[in-house]
């Protein structure tokens, strides 16, 4: 029985409370949606400013982020996201505007999409980009459809198989499904690769195309990925690549060059937008020659040439064989794509570059002083992260055990159980944000609790013993999908 | 790690009774799963299925996996409560924890209780 630390807020709600004063109209009066379309039963909770402000103020005292401290969440890449990305996307001609404005009216706006389109292009060594996706895993079937219609524009209606390796994100799968490809998955190799031989074998004139992270979830670079490109090539699939790594790349290699045929980006991850609770992400596409007809409609392009004296004018285009529209508008506009604009207008090639290599420094820094306490299973310089096993021989601590208790060290736990080819992996990005000292403390955390394993597990096994809550029982909370309101009668304090 | 003598084995972890027809997953695979949350019946009674068709989605707080079929036949029976109780995958694998019967089915060149042992000895190091 669990004890309540906070309230929702329906139940600190009482009628008649109020926390707005609705201003002055600063509209023309207009009639009511018909009556049929308004309802009054929403039970809204009534409370005032104070109540509302310290009930939050509580609840994110419970919670963890950047913000306080570590975050190394394998392939999420969890990096500081500069307070100024806040103060850009808050700008007034940026806030105050609507995506059906006249283009006329909101030519900044347009402006700054056709730049981060050049940008990313310019990044990634692709032909052109979509904005549009919400997501990364949007951005993936925007990817995926487009690799299809491609081979349906030729007539190839025979391909429906997607070569996915088994260290892959799971979305990736997922997103394949969506179209009802079906999905053959690639080994890899003792080192970490993808395994060439299964890879041949299963190329035929059936298969659709490839989707490839790299460096993958070991966070290894394919020490072959040009000869896997090409075999892909070869049979007549496209290469399909999960951008969810890039930091490792920035300014090193672009997979445009490499021969990608198309990638989705993460702004969440790579360029500093906020991740947020589930969103709002952002997953622009990126396409080399082969796919730019297919792209979703509009992009921005410029509509009327400028001069010296005159700005051009930017508007929308459609792409000759466009999938069509994949949101509503224009991507996630001030969450995203201001917030990224910034982050690359502040950095600037060399500084894009920096942050790649201090990514991958910092990463081998921490797997160098964790190497001889964990087994690291895929044991060579690694990119932008590294896996390891979160066991000991003879023991029965899991790699659960030392996340949990690394929250009483005042760090967030690494990726749990990803890739699935690593026992108990704990997937570790530090990303580049981090100094020396606190990689230090990690890793002295991580050596000080390997040590607890083996002279007091159960201090392990009980972690988190300093949060609010301590260890979540996560196989009721699966079994029993009970999400309903709280109901006094089933809690009772301690 | 337990693998009974009677039962034959899939590299991909399922275990098929060839006295019974019965399927299921392995003592190895619930183990490395962790707690079963979540278990799905992908056929039905009278469905004909081949060797390495999906016959259920399995999740648990680690992960999820599809289970194939260890053996080519026709369904004769699936164990319908099941999914309200996922634990029992983990708690016995080989009896109540059965998932389809394959009526004379056949199961290729699955491996015998030793080469399976060998086999999962092989994945833990």
């Amino acid at each position: 029985m669990a004890t309540i630390l906070e309230p929702t807020i329906f139940e600190l709600s009482s009628p008649g409370r109020r926390g707005v004063t609705m201003p002055a109209s600063d509209v023309p009066k207009a009639a009511l949606p018909p009556k049929n379309l308004l309802r009054s039963d929403l039970p809204l909770p009534e409370l005032a400013e104070v109540d509302v402000v310290r009930h939050y103020m509580k609840l994110s005292k419970f919670n963890y982020s950047v913000d306080d401290g570590f975050y190394p969440l394998g392939s999420c890449t969890m990096k500081y996201n500069p307070k100024i990305n806040e103060d850009t996307c808050r700008l007034p001609g940026y806030l105050f505007t609507h995506p059906l404005q006249p283009i006329e009216t909101v030519q900044g706006n347009l402006a700054l999409m056709f730049e981060m389109q050049e940008w990313l292009k310019e990044i990634s060594g692709f032909a052109d980009v979509t904005l549009q996706p919400a997501a990364g895993a949007h951005g993936e079937f925007t990817g995926v459809l487009m690799m299809a219609a491609y081979h349906k524009s030729r007539g190839d209606t025979k391909r429906t198989k997607m070569l996915i390796p088994d260290a892959a994100h799971g979305t990736n799968p997922a997103s394949v499904g969506m179209l009802g490809f079906s999905v053959i998955t690639i080994p890899s190799d003792s080192r970490g690769n993808v395994d060439l031989k299964a890879l041949e074998a299963a190329c035929d004139d059936t298969v659709v195309g490839m989707m490839l992270t790299n460096p993958n979830t070991l966070g290894m670079f394919d020490e072959n990925i040009e000869k896997v490109i090409e075999l892909v090539h070869k049979c007549g699939g496209l290469m399909y690549g999960d951008g969810a790594n890039l930091n490792a790349l920035l300014g090193i290699v672009r997979p445009g060059d490499l021969g990608f045929d198309v990638m989705h980006f993460n702004l969440h991850k790579t360029f500093s937008v906020p991740h947020g609770g589930g969103g709002p992400g952002s997953g622009p596409v990126g396409v080399g020659p082969v796919l730019v007809d297919f792209l979703p409609a509009p992009l921005v392009g410029i509509i009327e040439e400028g001069d010296e004296e005159m700005a051009p004018l930017y508007g929308f285009v459609t792409p000759k064989k466009t999938i069509g529209r994949m949101k509503a508008f224009h991507g996630h506009f001030g969450g995203g794509l201001v917030r990224a604009y910034t982050y690359i207008a502040m950095h600037g090639p060399d500084g894009l570059k920096d942050i790649s290599q201090y990514a991958v420094l910092n990463a081998n820094y921490l797997q160098a002083r964790l190497r001889s306490t964990y087994k690291i299973p895929y044991d060579r310089i690694c990119m932008h992260e590294f896996v390891m096993e979160g066991q000991f021989e003879g023991s029965d601590i899991r790699a659960l055990d030392i996340s949990k208790r690394l929250m009483d060290y005042n760090f967030h736990p690494p990726t749990n159980y990803f890739p699935l080819i690593v026992h108990e992996a704990l997937m570790i990005e530090p990303t580049e944000t981090e100094n020396k000292d606190t990689l230090d403390r990690f890793a002295d955390a991580l050596i000080k609790i390997a040590e607890e394993a083996k002279t007091q597990p159960e201090l392990l096994h009980n972690a988190p013993h300093i949060t609010p809550f301590g260890r979540m029982d996560e196989v009721k909370a699966a079994r029993e999908l009970v999400l309903c309101c709280w109901l006094p009668e089933n809690y009772v304090n301690e | 790690m337990n693998a009974p003598s009677n039962l034959k084995y899939t590299k991909s972890d399922e275990w098929f009774d060839p006295a019974t027809g019965a399927a299921g997953i392995s003592d190895y695979a619930q183990g490395q799963l962790s707690d079963i949350v979540f278990v799905e019946l992908l056929v039905d009674e009278g469905e004909e299925v081949t060797i390495g068709k999906a016959i259920a989605s399995v999740e648990s707080v680690k992960a999820s996996a599809e289970i194939y079929a260890p053996a080519a036949g026709k369904v004769s029976a699936v164990n319908k409560g099941l999914s309200d109780k996922p634990e029992t995958l983990n708690s016995d694998p080989y009896g109540e924890g059965w998932m389809i019967k394959i009526a004379g089915g056949s199961a290729g060149d699955a491996m015998d209780s030793a080469a399976y042992e060998k086999y999962c000895e092989e994945r833990t190091h």
